[in-house]
C-alpha cells in the first residue's frame, strides 16, 4: 500500500519536473520580445476605452504610440500631465494639446420651444427622428430624449428640462456624443471658448422665432458688437469663430434680443 | 375556376377591425376646383424629378412640371392651370422638399400634348410602357413605385402571371372598393394593357371577401377579359405584395427578393385605372380616389382629389371635424403616415386621410418584453420582431441583419398584438435605416 502511494507520488513529481522543463525550454525558445514601453505608456492612458482616438482601444493606442504610428495628443481624453508623462517615456518633445469639450448648440428646453406634435414612441433621438422628425417645432433642435447622454462613456451629459447638458469639466472631449446626435447639433469646441451661439437651425428668422423663444434670429447684434471675424453670420445663424472666439463680455455688450448668445459657464451653474 | 385557388393561406396576419362602413356605401365624389395647389416633385420612390417649368411660369392642366431624374423616376403633371410658384415645402418626415405651387386660373384647360390612344391594342408594347412612364402612374397603393419600372423587367426574368391588388385589406379605406364598384371596366382596360405591355396571358385579380359587391360585378364583366377574380380570406395584410402573390399562386417570393424573381408583377387596381387613363385619353396622373375618414369627421367619403390639394382643403370637402382628433394620418391606421401639419398636400400614393379621436389613439408606455411570442404568430414575414427590437434597441444591428431585419414589411401587426405595448414596428424601423446605412457605408 506505502509502495503504491510512493510511486504515485514519484511518477507525479517526475512528471511536473520534465513539463515543467518544457516549459522553461519552450519559454526561453519562443520568447515574444514586447517593447515595455507600451505597457508603460497604456498605464497613463485613461483606460477607458472610448474609442476618441480611432484605434480599438487604450491597449491599442499604446501599441501605435510606441510603433510612432500616432502622436500623444491622438488621445483626446488624457490630461496635460499624462500627455507629458507619455511624450516623456516615448522621448517626444511634449506640445500643448486645447482641450476641447462637447457643446449642445440649442437652448430651446421645455418651455421654450414648441412640440409640434405628441410623441410617445421609443425614448431615443434616433427612432424619434425617423417619425416626422421628432415631436419639436424646430427640425433642427434637441429632442432632449438622451442618445447623447447613452453614448457619454464618461457620464458628462445629462437630460434637463428636455435638453441635452454637457458638465464641462466631466466631458473629456471624445466626439462620442457628436455622431450619436441625429440632429448634428453637438460640436468639439475649446474649453476655453466663453462666448457661444446655442442655435443650430438654418431657418429663416421668423419661422424660426415661431417654434423657439430661444432661437438665433440672425439679427447681428453680436457680430457687430464682436471684433471682426470673432463671430460669422451664415445665412441666418450666427456662429462663433473658435479659432478667435470673443470673450465673455461681449454677451453683455451685445444685447442679444433672444439671448441664444450665452457663456457656457452660465450654463455650467445653471445646469 | 376561383376555387383551386383558395388553398394557399399566407402565414401569420391579424383582424383589424376594418371601420369599412363608415365610407364604403358612399359614391365617389369629384372635389371642386381650389385656388391652390401644391404638387410636391418627389412623389415616388427612386430618383427625384428634375423641374422643367420656371417661376411665374403659366401651365396648363396636365402639362409636365418635372421630368423623371433618372430610370427609377416618375414625372409630375399640373392639376390645373395656372401660375407657377417654387418653394420648398417641409415634409412631415422634417426634410425640406422642392415643391410647385399653382395659383388656379380658374379656366383648368388642359395641355395640348394630350394625346388620347383609343387604339391602343395595335400598338407596340414598348409605345405603351412609354406612355404610362410619362404620365408618371407611380403604385397607387401606398408604396409609389414608379409603375413604368415594373413593366420593364430585367431580360433573363420571364413574367408570366399579372396580378391586380384589389384586397384593400388596410381598415378605414375604400377607395379601391369605390372605384372597382364604379369603374370595373377602367379597371379591366388597364388590366389588358398592363398585360399587352408585359406579354402576359395570366391575369389574375384578388379581392378580399368582404367586398362582394365588388367581386359579383367584376367576375361578370371579367370573364371576357381574360381576367380572373379570386376572392381572398379577409386577413390583414392580405394585400401585400408578398402575401398577395403567395394567396394567388402558391409561390414564394425569397427573401430579400422582388415579385419578379417568381414570375409576377403586381399592381394595384387604382393603378390599373390610371394605366387606362394614361394610354387610352392620354392624360396624366393628377387625380386619385382618396378616402377621407374617421370618426372626428363629420361626413365621410370616397373624394377624387387633385394632386396637391391640402390635407385641410380635402377636411373642408367632408364638412370639416366634429370633434378633436388625436391623429391625423395619410394611408390607413396600420401603415399610414402620422401628419403634423394640414398644409400637407395629397400625393400620388394618398389612399386615405384618417383623423383617429382620442379614445382610438393608445397613449400607454411600452414596457419590457414577456417573450411570449404573439408577434412571432402574427408576422406575415416568419420575422421575430420581439427578439429584433431587443437587438435593435441594445444596437446590435449586425445581430439584427443576420435574423432578416431588412424583410420587415411594417405591416404592423406585431405592434397590434404586442401584450407589453411595444412600438416594435418603430424599433424595426430604426434598425432597417442603420442597417441599409451600413451597407451602403461598406460598398
Amino acid at each position: 500500500m506505502l509502495n503504491l502511494m510512493l510511486l504515485s507520488v514519484g511518477v507525479i513529481a517526475l512528471m511536473a519536473a520534465l513539463l515543467g522543463l518544457v516549459i522553461g525550454f519552450a519559454a526561453r525558445a519562443f520568447a515574444v520580445e514586447q517593447d515595455p514601453r507600451v505597457e508603460e505608456v497604456a498605464e497613463n492612458l485613461p483606460g477607458a476605452n472610448c474609442g476618441g482616438c480611432g484605434f480599438a482601444g487604450c491597449a491599442d493606442l499604446a501599441k501605435a504610440l510606441v510603433g510612432g504610428m500616432a502622436s500623444p495628443a491622438a488621445c483626446p481624453v488624457c490630461s496635460a500631465i499624462a500627455r507629458g508623462k507619455i511624450s516623456e517615456i516615448l522621448g517626444l518633445a511634449a506640445n500643448a494639446v486645447v482641450k476641447q469639450v462637447a457643446l449642445v448648440r440649442c437652448g430651446g428646453g421645455s418651455g421654450k420651444a414648441a412640440f409640434k406634435t405628441g410623441y410617445n414612441g421609443v425614448s431615443d433621438c434616433k427612432s424619434a427622428t425617423l417619425v416626422a422628425s421628432g415631436a419639436k417645432g424646430c427640425n433642427y433642435g434637441c429632442l432632449g430624449l438622451g442618445t447623447c447622454a447613452r453614448a457619454c462613456p464618461f457620464g458628462a451629459i445629462e437630460i434637463s428640462d428636455g435638453l441635452a447638458i454637457v458638465h464641462p469639466r466631466l466631458c473629456v472631449g471624445c466626439g462620442k456624443c457628436v455622431e450619436a446626435c441625429p440632429k448634428k447639433l453637438i460640436k468639439l469646441v475649446p474649453e476655453s471658448a466663453e462666448v457661444h451661439v446655442l442655435c443650430n437651425s438654418p431657418e429663416k428668422g421668423p419661422a424660426k422665432k415661431k417654434v423657439c423663444e430661444v432661437a438665433c434670429i440672425g439679427c447681428r447684434k453680436c457680430a457687430k458688437a464682436a471684433e471682426e471675424g470673432q463671430i460669422h453670420i451664415n445665412g441666418f445663424l450666427a456662429e462663433v469663430n473658435y479659432g478667435n472666439p470673443p470673450l465673455a463680455g461681449l454677451v453683455g455688450a451685445a444685447g442679444c434680443p433672444t439671448g441664444c448668445l450665452a457663456r457656457a459657464k452660465q450654463r455650467e451653474e445653471t445646469a | 375556376m376561383a376555387l383551386e385557388h383558395e388553398h394557399f393561406f399566407f402565414r401569420g396576419g391579424i383582424h383589424p377591425h376594418g371601420h369599412k362602413e363608415l365610407t364604403s356605401s358612399s359614391p365617389i365624389q369629384t372635389a371642386p376646383l381650389l385656388d391652390k395647389y401644391y404638387v410636391i416633385l418627389q412623389q415616388h420612390i427612386g430618383a427625384p424629378p428634375n423641374l422643367v417649368v420656371k417661376d411665374k411660369d403659366l401651365v396648363k392642366k396636365g402639362q409636365m412640371l418635372a421630368e423623371p431624374g433618372g430610370f427609377v423616376s416618375a414625372p409630375v403633371h399640373a392639376p390645373t392651370s395656372g401660375e407657377v410658384k417654387l418653394l420648398d415645402w417641409h415634409s412631415s418626415s422634417g426634410v425640406k422638399l422642392p415643391a410647385v405651387q399653382i395659383d388656379a386660373d380658374g379656366a383648368d384647360e388642359w395641355a395640348p400634348d394630350i394625346h388620347p390612344c383609343p387604339d391602343w391594342e395595335n400598338r407596340e408594347p414598348a409605345k405603351l410602357r412609354e406612355k404610362i412612364a410619362r404620365a408618371g402612374v407611380v403604385g397607387m397603393g401606398g408604396a409609389a413605385f414608379p409603375t413604368a419600372v415594373k413593366l420593364s423587367p430585367p431580360p433573363n426574368k420571364k413574367i408570366d402571371v399579372l396580378i391586380l391588388n384589389g384586397a384593400e385589406c388596410e381598415p378605414y379605406l375604400t377607395a379601391d372598393h369605390r372605384l372597382m364598384l364604379e369603374s370595373p371596366e377602367k379597371i379591366l382596360q388597364g388590366a389588358a394593357i398592363l398585360a399587352k405591355v408585359l406579354g402576359v396571358k395570366t391575369v389574375l385579380l384578388g379581392i378580399e371577401q368582404n367586398k362582394p359587391d365588388a367581386i359579383a360585378k367584376l367576375s361578370g364583366l371579367a370573364k371576357s377579359g381574360g381576367v380572373t377574380v379570386v376572392p381572398l380570406r379577409v386577413m390583414y395584410p392580405q394585400g401585400a405584395e408578398k402575401q398577395l402573390i403567395f394567396a394567388l399562386t402558391g409561390r414564394k417570393v425569397p427573401a430579400g427578393g422582388l415579385p419578379m424573381d417568381v414570375g409576377c408583377v403586381v399592381q394595384n387596381v387604382g393603378t390599373a385605372a390610371a394605366v387606362a387613363d394614361a394610354v387610352v385619353e392620354g392624360k396624366p396622373l393628377i387625380e386619385r380616389v382618396t378616402t377621407i375618414t374617421g370618426s372626428p369627421v363629420v361626413r365621410p367619403g370616397n373624394w377624387r382629389l387633385r394632386i396637391g390639394t391640402t390635407l385641410a382643403e380635402a377636411l373642408t370637402l367632408v364638412g370639416g371635424i366634429k370633434s378633436q382628433p388625436a391623429k391625423l394620418l395619410l394611408g390607413g391606421p396600420m401603415m399610414g403616415h402620422a401628419q403634423t401639419s394640414l398644409d400637407t398636400p395629397v400625393a400620388k400614393n394618398s389612399s386615405g386621410i384618417l383623423l383617429l379621436s382620442h379614445d382610438e389613439v393608445a397613449q400607454y408606455g411600452s414596457q419590457a418584453c414577456i417573450r411570449c411570442g404573439r408577434c412571432v404568430d402574427v408576422c406575415p414575414m416568419s420575422l421575430m420582431p420581439g427578439p429584433l427590437s431587443v437587438m435593435i434597441e441594445s444596437e446590435r444591428f449586425e445581430l439584427a441583419d443576420y435574423a432578416h431585419a431588412t424583410d420587415c414589411v411594417e405591416c404592423g401587426c406585431c405592434a397590434y398584438v404586442c401584450p407589453s405595448l411595444r412600438p416594435l414596428v418603430q424599433h424595426l424601423r430604426r434598425g432597417k435605416a442603420e442597417i441599409i446605412a451600413k451597407r451602403k457605408k461598406g460598398k
